[in-house]
Formats: structure tokens, sequence, C-alpha cells
């Protein structure tokens, strides 16, 4: 038991102290950090951008009450009276010194109506600001035209109470539904990458002593076997530490940032709604989805005998991921559809399509257990298997690298 | 009694290799094999590649599981309890490319069982035997071939193991880092371990071993004592020197090969007898500045029993 640990510290220590591991975990938590102060950024390099318009106001009473809407309304347009000829304000805006002029008139029953010319109409922000401060500008228009009371007015425009109520318990309102969509969707990434780049590493590992043949020493001092999960769990443990440094930053950001939160990038992903069951889970699914796939990996490393066959050895369990990961992201959108319900109970999926469902539906509490459970039992069988495939395929050495070698690494540790 | 007690402790406390076939399928890589190698003894395992002495080494060591028969060591079955005393160098040298010497070597005298400080303090002591204290620190991508070896070498016996299997240990260096190796497997076998010896260099073996056995297919060919095996060989080689042509002689009786030299030949006879025919016969030609005859080396009977040449 002794060398269990010894070979598991040693696979862990290496892969911690490894350039790689060092660089991507600082590059992934400084986007983190760089995502969560994004708005900020922005606004910073946008200071200086206010958009002035110029106004040219026919009627030569609207000019002042859209100058107060737009101060009701917060927004950081400008408005100016436009004093100069047409063909010096174009030439202003064709300068950008101006955004564009907005030409206020009056239609035949006195009400307002506009003219907005610009270089270009690509910002819909702007537009559509100007658009809802002259329309409230209308409607008090027409509603004293109309000598209707505030009042009366207050119960012409005042919203419909609409509320919608789901007849199951705790199912995710609309709201939620688009916030879990954002949290689940950041989690699964995170899981595909990780249980991709931590099989991978298995595999590479295992590759890298069988090619260097220090697995020859190995080997003669350790079982195979017990080398083998060694491996897995060290450097699963690696990825969990990438995974809880990761967490951490990102639990500190929020914490900085708490007061942003609103109508931040985080309230857009629904990270202040993020309930730490999910957290919780996708912990469980990256775990038991890394421990399907590094057994797999562990056993396929096992069979080349130089580095470079590794990654076309393990293509089709890169593709297996994808593919759960594609079922997963499709997912996203019909989490409740019968194809996503049927593959989040095979195996190779669940890791990414159990998660995905318990993340954005309100599952009951046997479904992601049988999906454990399922997933639990396919790991100790490929377990068990992969034991004896490792056991010969590390002895193996030869030109072929081919799944027919998975027969052969059976049948050299075989007695008969 | 007792002195039969005592033979059969004796014969318990080796390595003990009993009716040992392996088959791959169709294929048998060794078959009916029967050793034993007493403690203490430096024992030459030879064979051509593929005679089954990878296997062998590979069952020994209980990476492999033997069809037939047993393989034990003082009387037990070799497996991972007992790792910590036998030591292994493997053919294919291996290490951590991108380990430091140090590192490495704690790493796999640690799984052998060895505890940190001893073992640096051993690494020590045999880096700057082998006259490369340098390289502590080194990675041993950054070392050369010859001193890739002495490390691995290091790796095999830095725990002290009571059974060490030697495979082409060798291999890849200068006559000096020989020399200097050769010392410390002399060494180590005087210190009791019990060595088997794989090698293609056949004068090694017959400096290092006292006795040997030749794989072929599979099968022992040759197996026994040094001394014995070269006397049961019978065949012996005749050097002669002279000025006139000797090719004549490779038709005589009694001659089973004839080489031509720089000064003359090399004979193999069948035997003593046929060395003094010979010997009677050429005295009436001429002149002979040297007539010698010689015991067989390893390498004849080696290429003689397996009938291919390694070099």
């Amino acid at each position: 038991m002794n060398n269990f640990f010894l070979i598991l510290s040693h696979s862990y220590l290496s892969k911690l102290k490894a350039k790689s591991f060092i660089i991507s975990t600082v590059i992934i938590a400084a986007a983190l950090v760089l995502l969560a102060n994004f708005d900020s950024i922005i606004s910073n390099f946008s200071d200086d951008d206010t958009s002035k318009i110029a106004v040219q106001d026919e009627t030569g009473k609207l000019y002042d009450p859209l100058v107060q809407q737009l101060e009701i309304m917060d927004s950081e347009i400008e408005l100016e009276p436009a004093t100069q000829s047409m063909e010096e304000i174009e030439k202003k805006i064709e300068s950008e010194e101006i955004k564009g002029i907005l030409i206020l008139s009056e239609s035949a029953e006195g009400l307002p109506q506009a003219l907005y010319k610009s270089n270009s109409l690509s910002e819909s922000n702007v537009t559509g600001e100007l658009q809802i401060a002259l329309q409230n500008v209308k409607s008090s228009l027409a509603a004293s035209i109309l000598e209707l009371t505030g009042e009366e007015l207050a119960l012409l425009s005042g919203p419909v109470a609409f509320e919608k109520e789901a007849l199951v318990a705790g199912a995710k309102s609309e709201e939620e539904l688009s916030q879990a969509r954002g949290i689940v969707y950041v989690l699964l990434f995170f899981i595909y990458f990780s249980v991709i780049a931590y099989a991978n590493m298995t595999a590479m590992e295992v590759a890298t002593e069988k090619s260097s043949r220090v697995m020859e020493i190995l080997i003669s001092s350790v079982s195979p076997v017990k080398q083998m999960f060694a491996k897995i769990i060290g450097i699963g443990l690696a990825g969990l530490t990438q995974l809880a440094v990761i967490l951490a930053v990102g639990y500190f950001t929020m914490i900085q940032k708490k007061d942003e939160l609103v109508g931040g990038f985080f309230e857009g992903f629904g990270f202040e709604s993020l309930s730490v069951g999910v957290i919780i889970y996708a912990v469980l699914f990256f775990l038991l989805g890394y421990f399907l796939y590094a057994t797999l990996a562990a056993l396929l490393g096992s069979l080349v005998s130089r580095i470079e066959d590794v990654q076309q050895m393990i293509m089709p369990m890169t593709f297996l991921i994808m593919i759960g990961f594609f079922i997963s992201m499709f997912g996203l959108g019909n989490p409740e559809s019968s194809f996503v319900t049927i593959t989040s109970y095979i195996p190779f999926f669940t890791p990414m399509v159990m998660f995905l469902r318990v993340g954005m539906l309100n599952l009951p509490v046997y479904e992601p257990v049988i999906g454990i459970v399922v997933l639990l039992v396919t790991i100790i069988i490929l377990g068990v298997f992969g034991a004896r495939v490792y056991r010969g395929g590390v002895l193996l050495y030869g030109k072929s690298n081919s799944y027919k070698d998975i027969k052969k690494a059976i049948d050299i540790t075989s007695k008969k | 009694m007792l002195v039969l007690w005592v033979w059969e402790g004796n014969a318990e406390m080796g390595l003990n290799i009993q009716q040992v076939t392996k088959r791959f399928g169709q294929f048998t890589a060794v078959d009916q094999l029967s050793l034993n190698i007493p403690p203490g003894e430096m024992f030459g395992f030879l064979g051509a590649n593929g005679a089954g002495k990878t296997t062998t080494f590979r069952m020994v060591l209980g990476l492999l599981d033997a069809t037939e028969g047993q393989i034990t060591w003082k009387g037990k079955r070799i497996d991972y309890s007992t790792s910590p005393e036998i030591g292994y160098l493997p053919e294919e040298r291996g290490l951590y490319p991108k380990m430091k010497v140090s590192d490495q070597i704690v790493y796999l005298a640690r799984l052998r069982g060895m505890e940190k400080k001893i073992i640096l303090k051993e690494l020590d002591y045999w880096l700057e035997r082998f006259n490369v204290p340098q390289n502590v620190n080194k990675k041993v991508e950054e070392l050369s071939k010859g001193n890739q070896q002495k490390i691995q070498f290091i790796a095999s016996v830095i725990h002290k193991p009571s059974l060490l299997i030697l495979d082409e240990p060798f291999s890849g260096l200068d006559p000096v880092n020989v020399e200097l190796l050769k010392d410390a497997v002399r060494e180590i076998k005087n210190n009791g371990t019990t060595i088997v010896f794989s090698s293609h260099r056949m004068e090694h073996v017959e400096e290092l071993c006292e006795s040997l056995c030749i794989m072929h297919k599979g099968r022992p060919v040759v197996h026994g004592g040094l001394k014995e095996i070269k006397r049961s060989f019978g065949k012996k080689n005749v050097v002669i020197h002279s000025d006139f042509d000797l090719l004549y002689l490779k038709d005589m009786n009694g001659v089973t090969k004839l080489k031509e030299t720089t000064e003359g030949v090399l004979l193999q006879v069948e035997s003593e007898a046929a060395a003094q025919g010979v010997f009677h016969d050429v005295v009436q030609k001429g002149f002979l500045r040297k007539f010698e005859l010689e015991e067989p080396s390893l390498n004849d009977i080696f290429i003689e029993k397996v009938g291919t040449s390694y070099e």
C-alpha cells in the first residue's frame, strides 16, 4: 500500500510542478478575473464616447421635454440644439464630432414625429433610447390634447399584470431557466475541457513511461494494476486541485464584485443565483467522468509503444467525450427532450448530459442517483478490464498500435 | 541424514526454476526450462535474440505467469512482497528523461522499500565510485549514453538486492567504464548477491560466471559449469603461424573448421588427438613460428550450439 501512495504522490506532484499545469491554471484564473471586471474595463475604454446629437426642432416645443425625458431615463445621450447650417452639421457628423442629427416635426394631428440621420445606423441603443424618450413625450402630449388627468394616463399606460406560475412545485421559471442555462453552460465547458485534458494526461503519462522503458523497472517493483490506479487517482487529484484554485478565485472575485453583480457579467450567466447543489454536482460529475475516461485512457495508453501514437489511439475516446458534449449543448435548448433523457443514462455521456439535466431541470433525486450508479458500475467494470489489459499492455512492444493489441495484451498475461 | 538436509536447504535457498514452460498462443517461448542457481553465484544466461531470455526474466520477476512449472526464490514464489530483495537491470534502458538523477533514484529506490536518507547517502557513494558525482542534479536526458547506463545500474543495485538480474549490463560502454562496472558487479557478488547475468559478449561471461546456460528457441542447449562445458565440448582450437600455405589442412581428418588469419590459420579440431595429427603433418612441411593448442572459447561453443553469430 505504501508503494501505492508513493506513485500517487509522484504523479500528483509531478503534474503540479509541471509548467503547463501552472500556466493553464494562471490563465484560467486570470480570464475569470478579467471577465468579472469586464463591465468596468469596457466602460473604461468607452468613457470619452458620449453620444452627442444635434437636434433641429421645427416645432420649437419638443426640445426641452425630450431633454428632460432623457435625463429621467439616465441616458448617456447628450442633445444640443442645431445652430449651424445642415451642411456644417453633416461635416461634423462625418468627422465624428457628433453622432447624428434628429429632426423633430409635427404631424397633421399635432403629434411629434422624428427623422434621425447618422453615418451608421448600427448603434441601435442610441436610436432605441431616442425613440422611447420621444414616445413618452408623445404620450404626455396626446394626453394633454385629450385632456386626460395624470391618473387616467397612468391607467392607460400602466403595465398589465401577468404572472407565471408552474404547476410543479419548484419548477424553474423562464428567467431562472435562462440563468441556469448560463451557469450550466460554463460548468459543462469546464467538465468537457478538464475531462479531455486530464484523461489525455493519463494516457500520455502511461505512454511516456512505457516508451522511455522506465516501465520495465516500475512494474518489477510495483504491480501494474496498483500503478495504474495510483496514477489515475494522482492525476485526478491534480485536476481537483486546479478546479479548487479556479473555484476559489471565482468565489473571491464574486465577493469583491458583489455590488456590481446586478446587470453585470455574472447576472447574465446566472451566477448570483448559483446554488451550492449545482457546484457539488459539477464536481461530482467531473470526477466520475474523469475516472471513467482516465481508466479508458490508461488502458489505451498502455498499448502504444511510442508517444507519437497516443493521440491516434485515444482519438475515438476523444470523440466520445465530444459527442457527450454536443448532446448536452443541444440539451441546453431542449433539456426535456426524450433524446437527452435517454442519453443521460448512457455511461459515456452521463457525466455531461446528466449534469445538464440536473442543472436545468427539477429532477427527482433518484434520477441523478441512477446516473451516478450507472457510472460507478461502468467505472468498476472498465477498471477491472483495464487492469487486465494494462498488465499485459505495458509488456507489449511493437510497431502495431491497433485495438487488436487489447486481445494480445490480455493473452500475454493469461496462463494458457 | 544431516548432510542431505543441508543439501536440500541449499537448493531451496537459491533461484529454482522447475520445468517451466511459457506459451503465447501457439508459440512456445520457453520450453521445459529447469535451472538451479545456488545463492551467491553469478550465472550466465545466454541465448540469441528471441531465445526466451527476456520471457524467462519476466517470469522470474513475476510479471508473467508460467504456463507450466514454477519458479521460487529462497523457496518462495516471487511476487511484489519480495520486490525489495530483487534488482533488475532491463536490456532496454529506461529512466525518466526529464527527471533529475537524484529524484529519479530516490523515487525508484523508495519503491523498493528504501528510506530517502539512506538512498541519498548510497547514491553519493555510487556516483563517486563511478566518477560522476557532478551528475547528481542533472536531468537524465542531459547525460551521455554511458553515464545514463551508470545511473541505470545504480538504480538496480542501490537497495542491495539479494537477487540481481543484469540484462546486458555493459552494452554501450567504453572499455574503461566496462572495467568500472565489472568491478562493481564482482564486489556485489562477493557480498553474497546471487546474480543472473545475460550478455552477448562471451568474454564477459567467461570472465565473470562460474556456470551458465545457453538458450536456443526456448530450450537450454548447454547447461553447467564453465569448465565442464568446455571440457565436454571436446573440440579444441589450434593456432598455427608459418610462412608456407596451410589451406590444405581444411581437408584433413579431424579438422572441422579452418579460418585464415594474417599470419597463418586458426583450426578447430575434434580432439587433442586430431591436433597431434595436424602437428606431425605440418612440421614436415617447413618451419613453424607458432603452434598452439587452445581450449575452445565460449564464443565457439555458442556459435556451434546456436548456429548463428551476433556480430
